[in-house]
């Protein structure tokens, strides 16, 4: 475990430089003038240049470019906004409402995932089985930015059964609409892991001597197979996480949620440069420690990952 | 889904005693020719390259012929949906906007396939150092989360004023979207490298490059080719959020995304101009990811 553990920390450390390189050099590789990429196209004041350069050490070469670009996000200092607010301060403001907000869709995507999921896995080629199949497929396809405006359109403002937008301080229930529309997001892919994973182990020898045992259905179901069939599906959300990110700049967008995304969303519409670079870094570094934590989670989960 | 290919697999058995040689394509053909979905998805993909090619077989109104004093009609006089904030067609609007989805979707697919398909030949076939390097930057890429590192590099490309943003979005979702194409490659690859007639061939004194593309590519690209027809919905599902967000399409180009962003704030008002792009997007993307689905199901011979 030990060994497993270490191993994966280092591979950790090699994927954030790699990935903080790759966006760092999206943004700024081979560029004639870094400070209008980083201005878009509203004109820049002297004073504003100067603090560019200031922050990303634009007249440098490249690679020392970057090596600031390391050092300012190892120690949180992410710069200022083309506003002049911090952008760290912004940050630490905006992420308690994405959070609840992800959490919130995580939770309703994985109760409606494995509970569909396990009971389509039981009665495979059932009716049931076959309207969640085509159901998913439907989900998959709808992209957020066509989900999000319609949910909000037919749901909040036509029949008025949930608060079109939602609040810094909002409760569950004015988040419940927009955490609907990013749970689609992951749900799809989770119902079908759980489906397949559960058809295959209730095949399992395991399973045919619990129930030879004369354990009830239901214990068999819920205990033995579901832990096991729980696995795969437990992976997938660490990946999810990635797919609620990029959801969650669309979905805080058209529900005026001030959350990380919405601050992302308004940088991109107001060419924010700082603001987007850093954000982007900051979400980019979330991602990979969840997925180390998933990673871990995964192997205390399934003791064969450990011996690869 | 796949369990309707229980049904199919009946039928499958007649065309080995026609005396003609069943190929895995050909089974596959078999097998999707008795699935309603891949018809339903067939007949969608069709309708939508139409739609692409020849805008103005469906519609005879100009898309840019905006009058504001027609802002918020409602339908009526040739428009069938109504007219948007700027008194354009909705629904001339909303039919060309069909042709840059799909040119879009289109061309990043072809790129990415491309980019997937080096790197998963070389790395599947070289093994060692060269796989161990390439699989280390396929992981790299895929640590950022795709919408996040194409706005930081659509929004890097479009920073020219002049284009109308084709040209940025196209290189930015190829330049992205390529490491699940590469990793299937990869894998079809490997698996394709030690059969017998590939040591076979080598025997016979083929060189890297022709075993590689006379033998183990043909016989591996199947779920390669998969991938790309979902990969193709998700690029044109990725070409209207960027436009949306305001890091793609933009000037006086014609995109379901754009219209989405723009009839927003006015849904309150009129609907039309919000939901019927919404339609034909979902629609689109919706027909290739069923393609793809179906496909697949046809291709993997243990679900059958």
């Amino acid at each position: 475990m030990f060994r497993y553990i270490v191993r994966r920390l280092l591979q950790m450390v090699l994927t954030f430089f790699g990935a903080t390189f790759v966006v760092y050099a999206l943004m700024f590789a081979n560029v004639d003038d870094p400070y209008q990429v980083l201005a878009g196209e509203r004109s820049l004041t002297e004073s504003q240049r100067t603090g560019l350069n200031a922050r990303y050490h634009l007249d440098d070469g490249f690679f020392t470019q970057y090596w600031h670009y390391v050092k300012g996000l190892l120690t949180g200092d992410l710069g200022q906004s083309l506003t002049g607010r911090p952008i760290s301060e912004m940050l630490s403001q905006a992420w308690p409402v994405t959070i609840r907000l992800a959490l919130f869709a995580i939770v309703i995507a994985a109760v409606v995932a494995v509970g569909a999921g396990v009971l389509s896995g039981i009665r495979r080629g059932g009716a049931f089985d076959t309207v969640t199949l085509v159901l998913t497929l439907v989900v998959l396809a709808m992209p957020i930015v066509v989900l999000a405006p319609l949910a909000q359109l037919v749901f909040g403002i036509q029949l008025g059964w949930f608060p079109p937008t939602a609040t810094r301080d909002a409760n569950l229930y004015q988040l419940l609409l927009p955490a609907l529309v990013l749970g689609t997001l992951v749900v799809a892919t989770e119902l079908r892991v759980t489906r397949s994973s559960v058809a295959e182990n209730l095949r399992a020898d395991y399973v045919r001597t619990a129930r030879a045992k004369g354990l009830a259905p239901k214990r068999v179901i819920g205990v033995h197979v579901l832990r096991n069939s729980l696995i795969p599906v437990i992976t997938l959300i660490g990946v999810d996480i990635g797919a609620l990110m990029s959801g969650a700049v669309v979905t805080e967008g058209v529900f005026n949620i001030p959350g990380v995304g919405f601050n992302l969303f308004r940088g991109i519409r107001t060419e924010d440069g700082p603001l987007v670079v850093g954000f982007v870094s900051v979400l980019v570094i979330v991602f990979l420690v969840i997925n180390l934590i998933v990673d871990l989670l995964y192997a205390v989960l399934d003791p064969r990952i450990r011996y690869e | 889904m796949s369990d309707n290919n229980v049904v199919s697999t009946v039928e499958a058995p007649d065309v080995p005693s026609e005396g003609k040689l069943s190929s895995l394509a050909g089974d596959a053909w078999l097998e999707l020719r008795s699935r309603k979905i891949f018809w339903i998805a067939a007949v969608l993909v069709v309708v939508i390259l139409l739609m692409a090619l020849w805008p103005s077989l469906f519609t005879s109104a100009d898309p840019r012929d905006c009058v504001l004093a027609r802002k918020h009609a409602g339908a009526g006089g040739g428009a069938l949906f109504g007219y948007d904030f700027q008194g354009c067609d909705v629904y001339a609007k909303t039919v060309y906007g069909a042709r840059d989805s799909l040119l879009v979707g289109i061309s990043a697919t072809l790129i990415a396939g491309l980019i997937g398909l080096v790197v998963g030949l070389l790395a599947g076939y070289f093994g060692g150092w060269l796989d161990a390097l390439l699989s280390r930057f396929v992981d790299v890429v895929l640590a950022i989360p795709f919408l996040l590192g194409a706005i930081v590099l659509a929004k890097r490309l479009a920073s020219d004023p002049e284009s109308n943003g084709l040209f940025a979005v196209i290189v930015t979702l190829g330049v992205l979207g390529w490491t699940t194409a590469a990793r299937v490659m990869r894998s079809a690859v490997i698996s394709a490298k030690n059969q017998d007639y590939v040591t076979a061939a080598r025997m016979l004194g083929a060189s890297p490059a022709r075993l590689m593309l006379r033998h183990i590519l043909p016989n591996s690209i199947s779920p390669f080719i998969v991938v790309l027809t979902v990969l193709l919905g998700i690029n044109i599902a990725g070409e209207a959020t960027l436009s949306y967000l305001g890091v793609g399409l933009k000037g006086d180009a014609i995109s379901w995304g754009l219209a989405i962003a723009e009839a927003g704030p006015y849904a309150r008002t009129v609907a039309a101009p919000l939901v019927w792009p919404s339609i034909f997007l979902a629609a689109t993307v919706l027909a290739f990811i069923m393609l793809g689905d179906a496909v697949r199901d046809a291709f993997d011979p243990k679900l059958r």
